[in-house]
């Protein structure tokens, strides 16, 4: 199989787009939102779901012909407890702010249904090259709603914008000290957990209407 | 340590407060699907107060003896005979505590679910179902790495998990109602189902924040 002929190309675009795993599938909101206050935040734990997600898409994939049905569930579960576990004390090793700030959502990427669920539904029935673009093309989903949250959180919520870095985060830009002069002012909310959920149901709300998705209730 | 007091604050925090899904965002994949009923929505609540307020304490049990730094001490206190020869108080199998307490809370949720099987025909019937579904609930997850990070010891483990149960069954059963009530409403065609629930769950988030100036 070619890297990039168009069934690959469908893979990882279709759920950053039209199959989102946020906004249309529904999986995986659990952790997204206690990690949008800030961009950085967001950023790392993207990158941590997109390591464990491939990683677990090709381990799974590769072994899939030696897992028993009756047990796949803990075995799989198993596998992405370990990933887990590495991407953790990596943090806890060379970004230790930063796992400090994201405290036990690091840990709850194992019950992050979009892993469990794309191990069942996709990787152990296909070959490891494809489980690899379809874990990549999941996480760039996720990533992407996240990181529109949380680039609203902050720059609204709290007037900054943060970049990830060694240590406490590299602020790339905040609001003049002149606006806030001008009477401009943050609005509190948004960096409050309410200010979460609205943002994500009006992020869900645009992205249907883009691409003109009901649901039937 | 200890006081009624202090049991009674932890509970109420873990319920209003410090509610796991309005505050901490945990739970929300079940929280979310489940809510288009309120029976069900009954069913799961019931089902997550029973599971954490199981599985926290045994978590915390296993954390204090087997994987917190310096837990293995007591194998330096061994019968002579039994000894095995090597100082354990600096041992720290933390960094195994991620796969120890899902393996323990899936092996719990199976326990419960047979005990129930076995001894309460009507429960399991009304609870059965939702039980495999709790298994992957980042609540309780959440429950037992919050327990480790604040440091909570035996019964205020026990009180937390309690609460933070009961918290997650008032969320749920409020919004399930909510959802019912709207069923007839003329919501923009885009937005129905989870787009409006998020934005739902942002109201009951910020009325549950109110309680967050009570002094305790």
């Amino acid at each position: 199989m070619e890297l990039f002929n168009s069934e690959s190309k469908k893979i990882i675009n279709d759920p950053i787009n039209v199959n989102n795993p946020i906004s249309l599938q529904v999986l995986g909101i659990c952790s997204a939102l206690a990690v949008t206050i800030r961009l950085d935040q967001a950023i790392i734990m993207t990158l941590a779901v997109i390591f464990v997600l491939c990683s677990s898409n090709v381990i799974l994939s590769l072994i899939r012909d030696y897992i028993p049905s009756r047990v796949r569930i803990v075995i799989m579960l198993s596998v992405i407890a370990s990933l887990v576990s590495v991407v953790d004390e990596l943090l806890q090793a060379y970004l230790y702010d930063m796992s400090k700030q994201l405290s036990v959502f690091v840990g709850l990427i194992i019950t992050n249904c979009i892993i469990m669920g794309r191990a069942e539904a996709f990787a152990l029935k296909n070959g490891p090259s494809k489980a690899f673009l379809d874990g990549l093309g999941n996480g760039l989903g996720y990533g992407m709603i996240i990181i529109i949250v949380s680039f609203f959180r902050e720059l609204f919520g709290a007037g900054t914008i943060t970049l990830p870095d060694g240590g406490a985060g590299y602020v790339l830009f905040s609001i003049p000290e002149a606006w806030y002069a001008a009477g401009y002012e943050n609005i509190g909310l948004l960096v409050l957990s309410p200010g979460a959920f609205f943002i994500l149901g009006l992020v869900i709300w645009t992205q249907r209407e883009i691409f003109g998705i009901e649901e039937g209730e | 340590m200890g006081g009624f007091e202090d049991y009674l604050s932890i509970f109420t925090k873990a319920v209003f407060i410090e509610n796991i899904v309005l505050a901490y965002f945990l739970g929300l994949c079940s929280f979310l699907a489940i809510s288009k009923s309120i029976d069900a929505s009954v069913g799961i609540g019931m089902a997550v107060v029973v599971v954490l307020t199981i599985t926290a304490p045994i978590n915390w049990f296993i954390y204090e003896f087997l994987l917190a730094k310096g837990a293995l001490v007591w194998l330096n206190y061994l019968p002579y005979g039994l000894s095995l020869n090597y100082d354990f108080s600096n041992t720290d199998l933390s960094f195994l505590k991620l796969i120890v307490f899902i393996s323990v809370i899936a092996a719990m949720v199976q326990l419960v679910e047979m005990f129930m099987e076995r001894f309460s025909q009507s429960l399991y019937n009304s609870l059965g179902i939702f039980l495999p579904l709790i298994a992957v609930n980042c609540s309780i997850l959440g429950g037992s790495l919050f327990m480790v990070e604040r440091e909570y010891n035996v019964t205020e483990t026990m009180v937390y998990g309690f609460g933070s149960g009961v918290g997650f069954f008032l969320a749920i059963v409020a919004l399930a109602s909510v959802r019912y009530r709207l069923r007839y409403s003329n919501i923009p065609p885009r937005l129905r189902g989870v787009g409006m629930a998020m934005l739902l769950t942002g109201l009951l988030s910020m009325a549950f924040m109110a309680f967050s100036g009570i002094d305790l």
